[in-house]
């Protein structure tokens, strides 16, 4: 499609968003605004503790409280077997989640017995009318304390919940020690309640075979097809409904243990059951994210150049994370915007006591964090300006195309590019003078400067992550109609979606209604995850509406006796070339093509519809360089920020507005994360941050307006658009930490540990403890100890026993990245050769390897999620198998099974 | 559990019913009135999202029992536009500037902003973004929120630097 067909000129109009009309006049309709007939009331039991085993539950009191109606607990639940999944649809770690405690309970808040009642006032009033006895238990709560302490879990070996990587690379390691300049330093990032102003919530009721659910998510789409194979009931009907959600940030993905107990409970009951959680509950309950450190070492020649670095990064997975994460796209994206030769890297997420890991707006972001926060101390201590330090080795246009060193094709990143542009606008020269006055006046200016490249419209990798649909109908009243598979929490798809196909089809604006948030209508798509929305729902739209047009240039081509060439479409209007009497709104066309087919072309299908699913690149790459400038009050060490420019490179942009508002909303959050926010645990495990009070959210005073530069190189997806909502959250934390750094030069390095509160930032300029848990802080910044317990990838083991009984059929399971992954292996050996097959959800696939005694061999090349050689070693020792998979740059998997 | 008589008008139009002693204005409103545009954001006074106006003054709802206002005139969000479809000039001006993303915090913003402007002493741009400081809003960065302060405050926009 040429841009010259774009007679409307839609794109790149901050035109007003369809969705705030009713959003500023109070009718929208969010969970907790949906009434059912008949509809109870869900309140929780939770455990006060962060480990114990459950003695007893005594419910007896709480059954005769007024206007209850249900108290149940796990077992009670276990009636209806359903299944927690992660957001690939596959078991989120072992051992399985339970939905409400089973036996144990392994964090401050875990859910142990469900309330229903008349009403929420009632509901929690039997709530607190339940006794459980627990019998405490010591927590794991730290990183450290998972690497040292006993297994979170009764069953599991150790509180590895995923490692990946390489634990020693000899080669690396050599070129490390060997580099003329060697930087390592640990960085730690803290909790992160990613806070969506709408906590959880669920509405659900069963309607004969149809389950119906209102649910705040990010998808209903993908709601839908996670609650199918949860319950799995093939004769149930799943219909997912969410209008509109009060924000997510990654929190909302998939329904988690209180929403799947709430749905089973409404199965159970037969009666519409709504939970709302509150703002106690979203802190205590409500899965988490970040806490994770990383050690990097960076090794530079004299110039600055990069040479290799290694990362050893742990992230804290909680009891029970989403998916057990040791965070692979941290790694992946490290240093994917630089030239470095030889990255490496050992990944683990860790169980323990605390609530569990879910997803927040930029996953991988410790990447950025980390390389810009040592580039800037690099630079400082080779004597190089950081500008300078990066242009040596960002990867320009002109070093496209290439392959970075872990795999990722780069076609058209811009991050030097975007550098460039920001320095024409900042001139640095005169900041720097500026600076320097000020210090001689005592005030304390800095400057921080970052880049970075981000993944965004990833499709056709893993499960969830598919194309995108748009549905498109021009009405028998020429109005437009799109059902689409996209969703928004904010992101103003409605508007956005409505642009692009107002844009191709040449419609005015306001006479394209966009309808999404509910699973009966549109398609599969799995919502805002990782930056997706606008490059792969914009291309689907675009896509489906171009079909629809051409259909519309025929018809009236046909029907005016007219060449389709020279048929145009402008607001509604259409006119043939050089006759203005053949003049026809969209309206005469449309209630031709659905009310009298045999007035068009031969052959031609009635009405005016048309869908399309879009698949785009397997990714597009948006690109970006930030600088802040910041003013830190020495006294009392409060830092304000000055300035903020962002010089991003997004592809075409569809609206600036929303674009901005993407960028900016990433941004403060970024500000929060560096200067304020922090979801802490005392050494008993209990939730330090439960209110607003005790956990900061940026507020108007806290942020600045921020400039914006946008570069708009069109991508390569449909359209040109590229990904823009997670940028501000992954660059900003650097670039703010840069601008501290930068402005307490004098004083000392501020510590490389988040939320830099005034109090961190006061013992920099002051040169002694004053924040309270600096002495803690201090011990924790020695180099973490190695772990005692060894992670669980045994090598084989020849085993003890005369020749081995391999062929049949094995049930595996393997130990991804993505979470276990079940596998059927089929074997026959024929002397020392192996042949065999390998099933799974994927697909399956044959092999030839080979075995000796019972150890077998073999390799298979796989395409998904990226092209790699897969290399299996396993041991049978009779009806047990078990050994790892070399999974290429991913490192080692851990592979069990038993014979079938 | 104890029953109280209350007699408030909301939106223009006066109710009398009756409440449980303990039950908030904002859950009164919701699940009473059925004044859905009143959002509970935290339950402890910090986000401002089911800020609403209780004679005049802008109230957080979750910390005022609905018994607190027999006998008030209480404005909701979906009592300040026009029937004919308009806008108020708060839900104009932040229309025009951007100002809502999820629009879950949107509700109280736009009450607090129509309770400083509405009377004859408005506040100049710092006062109002000073008031604009006791709402979260997670999405936005603020900068519509800033912009639409600055269109309504009565000094056309003049920030101290």
């Amino acid at each position: 499609m040429s841009q010259a067909e774009s007679h409307a000129g839609m794109i790149g109009r901050r035109l007003p968003r369809k969705e705030d009309g009713r959003l500023l006049t109070g009718r929208g309709t969010f969970v907790d605004d949906i009434v059912l007939p008949g509809m109870l009331h869900v309140a929780f039991v939770r455990s006060p503790i962060a480990r114990g085993r459950i003695r007893s539950i005594d419910t007896s009191v709480a059954r005769e409280s007024p206007g209850v109606l249900a108290v149940f607990t796990v077992e009670d639940l276990d009636r209806i077997p359903a299944k927690l999944l992660s957001f690939y649809f596959a078991p989120p770690c072992e051992p399985p989640v339970p939905l409400l405690a089973r036996g144990t309970v392994a964090y401050v808040g875990d859910p142990v017995v469900m309330v229903v009642a008349q009403d929420r006032y009632l509901a929690e009033d039997a709530a607190s009318l339940v006794n459980v006895d627990y019998e405490e238990l010591d927590p794991v709560v730290t990183i450290a304390d998972a690497m040292r302490g006993p297994p979170v879990h009764a069953g599991t070996d150790s509180n590895v919940a995923a490692a990946m990587g390489n634990e020693q690379d000899d080669e690396l390691e050599e070129r490390l020690s060997k580099a003329p300049y060697l930087l390592t330093r640990t960085i730690r990032h803290q909790r992160i309640s990613q806070s969506p102003m709408e906590t959880r919530g669920v509405v659900v009721t069963r309607q004969g075979e149809e389950l119906l659910v209102y649910i705040t998510c990010q998808s209903p789409h993908l709601v839908a097809r996670y609650l199918s194979l949860a319950l799995d009931q093939p004769t149930l009907n799943v219909r997912v409904i969410a209008k509109d959600v009060g924000g997510s940030f990654g929190l909302k993905n998939h329904p988690w243990r209180e929403e799947m107990s709430t749905i089973v409970g409404a199965m159970l009951l037969g009666r519409p059951l709504k939970w709302i959680e509150d703002r106690w509950e979203n802190f205590v309950a409500a899965n988490q994210a970040r806490e994770q450190e990383i050690t990097v070492r960076l090794a530079l020649d004299r110039d600055g150049r990069m040479l290799a670095a290694h990362s050893d990064y742990s992230l804290n997975n909680g009891a029970y994370p989403q998916g057990a994460d040791a965070n692979i796209a941290v790694h992946l994206f490290m240093w994917a915007a630089y030239r470095m030769p030889h990255p490496g890297f050992h990944t683990r997420g860790w169980f323990s006591n605390t609530v569990g890991l879910g997803a927040y707006r930029g996953p991988w972001a410790m990447e950025s964090l980390a390389r810009e926060t040592l580039l800037d101390i690099a630079a400082r201590e080779l004597g190089i300006d950081p500008v300078e330090l990066r242009r040596r080795n960002l990867i320009t246009k002109a070093d496209q195309p290439c392959t970075t060193p872990l795999g990722i094709p780069l076609e058209d990143i811009t991050p030097a590019e975007c550098l460039d542009e920001l320095l024409e606008t900042l001139d640095v020269p005169a900041f720097r003078a500026e600076q320097a006055a000020a210090r001689k006046e005592g005030r304390y200016l800095g400057l921080g400067i970052a880049a970075y490249v981000e993944p965004t419209g990833a499709a056709g990798s893993i499960a969830p992550m598919t194309g995108e649909l748009a549905h498109i109908r021009i009405e028998p009243t020429g109005k437009v109609t799109a059902l689409m598979s996209t969703h928004s929490q904010g992101h103003g798809t409605e508007s956005t979606m409505a642009q692009v196909i107002a844009d191709q089809l040449g419609v005015a604006y306001e006479d394209v209604a966009v309808f999404e948030g509910d699973s009966s209508r549109g398609g599969f798509g799995p919502g805002a995850a990782g930056s997706r929305q606008g490059v792969i729902g914009g291309g689907a739209s675009r896509r489906a509406a171009a079909i629809l047009r051409e259909k519309v240039k025929r018809i009236a081509a046909h029907l005016l006796d007219a060449d389709v060439d020279g048929i145009t479409i402008e607001e509604g209007t259409i006119r043939v070339a050089g006759a203005a009497d053949r003049t026809r709104s969209l309206r005469q066309i449309a209630e031709i093509a659905y009310g009298e087919p045999s007035r068009l072309p031969p052959g031609m299908e009635s009405g005016l519809e048309a869908q399309y699913r879009y698949d785009p690149p397997p990714m597009t790459f948006t690109s970006a360089a930030h600088a802040c400038i910041v003013e830190i009050d020495p006294d009392t060490g409060f830092v304000r920020i000055r300035r903020w420019l962002s010089s991003e490179d997004c592809g075409t942009i569809i609206n600036p507005a929303v674009v901005e508002g993407q960028i900016a909303g990433g941004l403060t959050q970024a500000i929060g994360t560096v200067l304020l926010e922090e979801a802490g645990y005392d050494s008993r495990g209990n939730p330090l941050a439960v209110t607003y009070k005790d956990y900061l959210l940026p507020t108007i005073a806290d942020v600045p307006e921020f400039e914006f530069l946008h570069a708009c190189t069109p991508s390569k997806s449909e359209g040109g658009f590229r990904g823009v909502g997670e940028g501000g959250a992954i660059i900003g934390p650097p670039t703010l930490f840069n601008a501290i750094a930068d402005a307490l030069a004098p004083f000392g390095a501020p510590p490389l540990e988040l939320p830099l509160t005034p109090a961190k930032i006061l013992e920099v300029i002051e040169g002694r403890p004053i924040a309270g848990k600096s002495a803690e802080t201090v011990v924790q910044a020695a180099p973490v100890a190695p772990p005692v317990v060894q992670e669980a990838a045994p090598p084989p083991q020849p085993a003890p026993s005369a020749p081995a009984r391999i062929d049949g059929a094995w049930k595996m399971v393997l130990a991804t990245p993505m979470g276990p992954q079940d596998m059927v292996g089929r074997f026959t050996t024929e002397g020392s050769v192996l042949r065999g097959s390998l099933e799974s959800p994927e697909g399956a696939m044959d092999f030839e390897g080979t075995v000796t005694d019972s150890q077998l061999h073999w390799e298979m090349k796989v395409k998904k999620p990226m092209p790699i050689t897969l290399k299996y070693d396993l041991v049978v020792d009779g009806d047990a198998i078990s050994g790892k998979a070399k999974l290429g740059i991913f490192g080692t998997a851990k592979v069990t099974g038993q014979r079938m | 559990m104890s029953e109280h008589r209350i007699d408030v008008t909301i939106n223009g139009r006066r109710q009398q019913t009756t409440v449980e002693g303990r039950k908030t204005l904002s859950d009164f409103l919701r699940i009473d009135a059925g004044y859905t545009g009143v959002h509970v954001g935290c339950e402890h006074g910090v986000c401002g999202a089911c800020t609403v106006i209780v004679d005049g003054l802008a109230v957080r709802s979750c910390l005022m029992l609905a018994v607190q206002a027999d006998g008030s005139a209480i404005t909701t969000v979906e009592g300040l536009a026009p029937v004919d479809g308009s806008l108020h000039p708060v839900q104009q001006a932040m229309r025009d500037e951007h100002a809502l993303q999820c629009g879950f915090c949107t509700p109280g913003v736009v009450m607090t902003f129509a309770a400083l402007t509405s009377g004859p002493d408005k506040p100049d741009a710092e006062g109002l973004l000073d008031a604009l400081s006791g709402h979260v809003c997670r999405c936005t960065g603020y900068q519509g929120i800033r912009r639409a302060a600055r269109k309504l405050a009565s000094d056309g926009g003049t920030e101290r630097s």
